[in-house]
């Protein structure tokens, strides 16, 4: 079936210093990475700082090229676009960053704020104040307000705002990073509802990114584990909290606090420090050096994302086909 | 029974107009951790500063209010004596160690010179028992990370170099200013395991400071719930999760989010925390509060002991055991 996005080994590596920066040892931030999100879904990206989540989203927006890899958007590969088409091909797919205060220009009132992508599609002045307050009143920000500077308006509002400034171009594909992290609990609830709402009302399709299990969780019919650029676990929402197979998972999950207990309860004891297995080499599975279950094959062998069944695929050599029964 | 410390009516204003603490009442055992709860501007941080006596005089002034800290009246002491105890009775950690570790000294000149200042220990005993310390809190590696430069380390490992730091004098009162927001899950868990393990160890006092309702379920033994500043609600972890009498504390349980509750909207507190110049007049919470009536416009409930069984629960509402919000 065709996916609405797919993205089919999508890697990006960053080069090093120096003026023949391919000799140099680079970053690859995001590697071969592939899956798909259904029309109308949320996809839910989990992983630690530094696992390469924002640039995978960044990437996956052709904010930058990727360095190998297709990314096909609603049956069109992306990558063959020119500049011009790629640009109102990105009206479909905006993004929400994390911090709103960096997001919107301290030097602009909101009205402007709002205004720009508007100019940019060519709409008339009056049909673009018409867009703003229709726009405004959907996020719950009073048009009376317009006038206003980003400053002037809690972190709940200037994230509301951002969402609305997202919402202006119409688009069938939003890339939330991090939404809520910045935001207060009680705020948090507040644009997840207006996101839930935002999503029933234009059939939006999502791809959700935090470090936040839980509200991963909550949102998510899919999600995806990321650990050091590569996808290690992708299954189901519910599949996925109720048998996680990766250790990284595993261990992900059971570090989360929760009210109602963790995710999971401890399964194993984390590899004591000082006791860390010798460096990862380039061949082999990322995680091997905090891997309880590893062994020499998985130095040689990389593991590769590998379907258990219910939709549930694993990059991992230690799991057996048959799934363990908790 | 006298507690460790014994936080009562305390009042701060900043510049007169921004009202940042309204009575704070609290109290703190040894052996305790004690989670305080609330949103961000809600006084959480007013109140670790004034604990520890690095509340900035001016803008901000002490009003009104007592903190009893082992049978001493803080406020009254000298800052020569306030001095004496920072450090050696009462340490801090903070949420960005990067921030607060100075990026000129080795992590172990840092460690040192508290066991210096504070115990007068020779060089050699100092570095000693800075190893003694470092091993403590898991920084492996012994004598190479005393030499480190606070930026050779990494997020977590600072934030272990920084609680060493604070215990490395025994302290009876560690402030721990939300510790782990700025670290990963893992990271997280890890470091939480660590102050737990020395509050066993030390039998010390650990004030936890978060606004994360998770993070503390995880950690503490007590926990006060701020808002505005005033605490609105205090008691044991397992009654405040289980029995909630605030509707504040109430809503932000419902409000967060978990697998559990997919396909159902969130439950959401309306509108934003009060800034400290713009309090409301009577219960600070009413214009956000489904519950709220007339008089909870005109009048700002007292603290009152709700606990049975000699047991400490209270709740500053008009509005308990006559109206309840339903999850």
């Amino acid at each position: 079936m065709d996916r609405f996005v797919e993205l089919k080994a999508l890697s990006k590596q960053f080069h090093g210093p120096g003026l023949l920066p391919q000799r140099r040892g680079g970053t690859l931030a995001v590697d071969r990475v592939s899956f798909g999100i259904e029309k109308d879904s949320v996809f839910g990206l989990v992983g630690e700082s530094g696992c390469g989540k924002t640039t995978l989203a960044r990437t996956l927006l052709y904010l930058e090229a990727p360095s190998s890899g297709e990314i096909w958007f609603d049956g069109t590969l992306l990558g063959e676009l020119g500049t011009r088409e790629l640009r109102r091909f990105r009206r479909r797919m905006q993004i929400v960053f994390q911090d709103p205060n960096s997001a919107l220009n301290p030097k602009m009132n909101i009205l402007h704020s709002l205004e720009e992508g508007l100019i940019n599609l060519g709409t008339a002045k009056d049909e673009r104040r018409r867009r703003i307050v229709e726009l405004l009143e959907l996020v719950g920000i009073s048009p009376a307000h317009v006038r206003r500077y980003p400053h002037e308006f809690s972190g709940g509002q200037k994230q509301r705002i951002v969402v609305a400034r997202a919402l202006s171009m119409n688009p069938e594909f939003l890339v939330l990073d991090e939404p809520v992290s910045n935001l207060d609990v009680s705020i948090q609830a507040q644009i997840i509802n207006l996101l839930l709402d935002l999503k029933t009302e234009f059939s939006l399709t999502y791809l959700f990114i935090s470090h936040d299990l839980h509200l991963v969780a909550y949102l998510s019919d899919r999600i995806a584990v990321m650990y050091q650029g590569r996808v290690v676990e992708l299954a189901p929402t519910d599949e996925l909290i109720h048998r996680p197979l990766h250790p990284y998972t595993i261990k992900l999950f059971s570090s989360v606090p929760g009210i109602r207990g963790s995710i999971l309860k401890q399964q194993q004891a984390a590899v004591p420090a000082g006791q860390q297995k010798a460096a990862t080499t380039a061949t082999g599975c990322p995680y091997y050096e905090q891997c309880s279950r590893g062994d020499a094959a998985c130095l040689q062998e990389e593991p590769q994302l590998r379907d258990v069944g219910n939709e549930h695929f694993v990059a991992c050599l230690k799991i057996e086909g048959n799934i363990p029964q908790n | 029974m006298e507690h460790l410390l014994k936080i009562e009516g305390l009042d701060v204003r900043f510049n007169e107009a921004a009202h940042a603490l309204r009575g704070i009442d609290m109290f703190m055992d040894t052996g305790e951790i004690h989670g305080l709860v609330g949103e961000s501007g809600s006084g959480k941080t007013v109140t670790s500063t004034c604990i520890i006596g690095l509340l900035p005089v001016p803008p901000g002034k002490v009003n009104s209010g007592s903190m009893i800290f082992k049978g001493r009246e803080l406020l009254k002491l000298s800052e020569a004596q306030r001095r004496r105890l920072r450090g050696r009775e009462i340490a801090m950690i903070f949420q960005e160690p990067a921030r607060y570790l100075n990026p000129a000294l080795r992590v172990g000149e840092q460690i040192t010179e508290m066991l210096v200042l504070h115990q007068g220990l020779e060089k050699q005993q100092a570095t000693d028992r800075a190893l003694e310390i470092i091993d403590l809190v898991g920084l492996k590696g012994g004598r190479k990370i005393l030499r480190r430069y606070p930026h050779e380390l990494s997020g977590g490992m600072k934030q272990r170099a920084m609680i060493a730091m604070a215990i490395s004098c025994n302290p009876s009162l560690l402030i721990a200013d939300e510790p782990t927001t700025a670290l990963d899950v893992t990271l997280q868990q890890q470091i939480l395991k660590l102050i737990q393990s020395l509050k066993q160890r030390f039998s010390m006092g650990i004030l936890f400071i978060s606004h994360d309702l998770a993070v503390v379920h995880e950690i503490a033994d007590r926990i006060s719930v701020i808002y505005a500043g005033r605490i609105v609600e205090s008691t044991t972890k397992a009654r405040l999760f289980e029995e909630p009498l605030h509707p504040y504390t109430r809503l932000l349980l419902l409000s967060i989010p978990d697998a559990g509750k997919r396909g159902t909207r969130l439950k959401t507190i309306p509108g934003t925390v009060p800034d400290a110049e713009h309090i409301p007049s009577g219960c600070a919470f009413h214009p956000r509060c489904p519950l709220a009536q007339e008089i909870c416009r005109h009048q700002d409930p007292k603290t009152v002991n709700y606990g049975k069984n000699g047991e400490v629960h209270t709740a500053a509402c008009h509005m308990i055991g006559k109206k309840w919000i339903d999850s």
